[in-house]
């Protein structure tokens, strides 16, 4: 041996095809992808509130959550805002176009602590994206779990989406809906204000529930001390979190809050786990 | 079979049997050498290429090497490099994606070809920062490539520079461990001792003179005396509640005033592991190239999130890499980020000095 050849295989992204784009808000869409390698796509798994990184060819990868259901493993769907360099090209992408995928990665929503608890779902902005594969997960198996509460808020009445699909989760047995706008508007049927305070109609009952959240930190941080108030504890409460990722395996650095690496030892987190620096600004 | 065997001695006119060994052991070999005024990593073929009587004079802000009549090779702490540049590489190409004409990807692993390299000159710190990386890129093929193929032959530290503080980190200026031969440089030569099977065969191939015990000993002297030399010091217990407990100190935009974000500590910190993965699309747009590089804590870009910086000013840029560093560190890997090299101290462009930061933030007292 004079020398040791190595590649990082882990690191490289499959090809994915767009299979679909439905365009969610003027700002939002979701791209339906599918792994074009057969045998990747069948070894390819996930869980609820794990993510996927995203590559656009030449320009560079974003992590994204996965929205889709994990059953359907062959099409994988992820709801994007386009903000910065490459989520403004991916959608540009459209039906046929090709870009790569690699994951999942990081640790997902706790579905077996939930197991015969209520389920309350709380997001804000578009922090519902992280939360609907679980809704979904959760939809499936009704009978494995109680109440299930879906709790969303959004700062203008204009940026809810999905707006369908929360009218057909509100039918399904032992289910709650609400929905609140910081700004409401003439059509806008459901609550104004921020999205705590839905809190009070909900009746959440805090021995029987488990929290999952998602959104802006600002919101979450009021969420919490309203449910703690309710006399949520909390490690009850879960919460799904974001920072900036290049690598998504724990080694580049830059998601790094306090001591967790988000990318893998999250993004989800019980709120126990991060409470220290939650909402520190710098952080 | 023991990986120890007896410590023999090599006169320094004798120590081109060593570098004679290695090659012929299959190693190129990498040495400090001055360049620009500071001693680097390099290659060399012979030892007259080695730094003799060299000296290094470090200070906040400050690197000078000058040159003594001194026969010694390794008469100095460091230079800016530890090996962190051996084993995670500044820039390197980590897969390459080819478009076709019909808009396909396909998507390419970068092979990394590592020589196996004898690195002569390793000091306890950096040993001791490169279990800190080990555990760090433990799943990383690059890294583990470039890991397997060193040979570490660690030269106890006799002459530590007034920024060095390894000694109160425990993680020098002896060398106890991770090395395949450590050296005492002594004034006519050289101690050898063996610290794994690696090592042992190319002691084997070297003249089999055993030291004497007062040789072994003045060894072991100079280490205690290299230790009692420092005057710099950071507590080895764990600073994490200390500091967290001082998120809000009048001190962090004290520091922020002086410093530059320049990203200097980081680069030369032998622990500092952030990196960046980035592209290089090729001119034709056929092909693309998406590679890693170092980062810094202290960058705009390092903790930018869909339109926004988490870290927009220095104050909070300094208190995440002191935070981590001496505090959560703690929780990632066991042990604090810092090996008390002082390097982040000489090659701070305004002298910002780590102990004193860490000092005033945690109590005269710590």
């Amino acid at each position: 041996m004079s020398q040791v050849a190595a590649a990082t295989k882990t690191l490289v992204p499959y090809e994915a095809e767009v299979m679909g784009r439905t365009q969610e808000t003027p700002t939002v869409f979701t791209l339906h992808l599918k792994i074009t390698n057969g045998n990747a796509r069948k070894r390819y798994a996930f869980s609820p509130g794990q993510f996927n990184m995203l590559y656009l060819y030449g320009v560079g990868e974003v992590a994204i959550s996965i929205v889709s259901d994990p059953e359907d493993h062959h099409i994988l769907h992820h709801t994007i805002r386009a903000v910065g360099r490459v989520t403004n090209g991916l959608a540009k992408l459209r039906q046929g176009d090709r870009l790569g995928l690699r994951g999942p990665y990081g640790r997902g929503w706790p579905l077996d602590a939930a197991l015969g608890r209520d389920v309350v779902i709380i997001t804000g902005g578009l922090g519902c994206a992280p939360t609907v594969s679980v809704i979904n997960y959760v939809m499936r198996r009704r009978e494995h779990y109680g109440r299930l509460s879906i709790i969303q808020g959004v700062k203008h009445a204009q940026d809810l989406f999905w707006r369908q699909q929360y009218e057909t989760w509100a039918r399904y047995p032992n289910t709650q809906v609400l929905l609140a706008a910081d700004e409401g508007s003439p059509l806008w049927p459901w609550h104004v204000g921020p999205v705590t305070v839905l809190f009070e109609h909900a009746n959440i009952d805090p021995r029987r529930s488990i929290v999952m959240m998602c959104g802006p930190e600002g919101m979450m941080r009021a969420a919490v001390k309203n449910l703690t108030q309710l006399g949520m504890t909390e490690a009850d409460i879960w919460l799904s979190m974001e920072r900036n990722m290049h690598c998504a395996v724990g080694h580049c650095g830059h998601c790094q809050f306090g001591g967790a690496f988000i990318c893998k030892d999250g993004p989800v987190f019980s709120y126990t786990e991060v409470k220290e620096l939650f909402g520190v600004r710098g952080f | 079979m023991s990986t120890k065997g007896i410590p023999i001695f090599l006169r320094r006119n004798q120590l081109q049997s060593l570098l004679d060994a290695l090659h012929g052991a299959g190693y190129q070999c990498i040495g400090p050498r001055v360049r620009e005024g500071a001693l680097v990593y390099e290659t060399i073929s012979h030892i007259a290429e080695l730094p003799q009587g060299m000296q290094d004079e470090q200070s906040p802000g400050r690197y000078r090497l000058h040159k003594t009549d001194s026969p010694r090779l390794f008469a100095w702490a460091n230079g800016p490099q530890a090996l962190k540049p051996l084993v995670f590489s500044p820039r390197e190409t980590v897969w390459r994606v080819r478009r076709d004409e019909k808009g396909r990807l396909k998507f390419a692993a970068e092979t990394v070809q590592t020589p196996l390299t004898a690195v002569i000159g390793v000091r306890a710190c950096d040993l001791a920062s490169l279990k800190i990386l080990d555990q760090h890129y433990r799943s990383d093929a690059h890294y583990r490539a470039r890991r397997k193929t060193l040979l570490l032959i660690a030269v106890n530290c006799t002459h530590p520079a007034e920024t060095c503080f390894c000694a109160s980190t425990g993680d020098g200026p002896r060398a106890d461990t991770g090395f395949d031969l450590a050296l005492d440089e002594l004034e006519d030569g050289y101690v050898i001792t063996s610290g794994s099977t690696k090592g042992k065969a190319i002691a084997d191939a070297l003249p089999q003179t055993p030291a004497t015990r007062e040789q072994r000993r003045a060894g072991k002297q100079a280490s205690t005396e290299a230790a009692e030399r420092q005057t710099r010091s950071l507590p080895s217990r764990n600073l994490r509640h200390a500091l967290f407990s001082n998120l809000n100190h009048a001190r962090w935009q004290d520091v922020a005033a002086r410093c530059l974000s320049c990203g200097n500590c980081t680069s030369v910190c032998p622990t500092c592991f952030c990196h960046s993965q980035d592209e290089s699309a090729h001119l034709d747009g056929k092909e693309t190239e998406h590679y890693r590089q170092w980062d810094s804590c202290f960058t705009q870009g390092h903790s930018y999130i869909h339109g926004v910086t988490i870290r927009a000013d220095t104050p909070s840029r300094y208190r995440q890499w002191l935070t981590h560093k001496l505090g959560s560190w703690h929780d990632q890997f066991g042990r604090s980020g810092c090996v008390g090299c002082g390097r982040c101290i000489s090659w701070c462009p305004v002298g910002i000095d780590i102990t004193e930061e860490a000092a005033a933030i945690c109590g005269e007292g710590q």
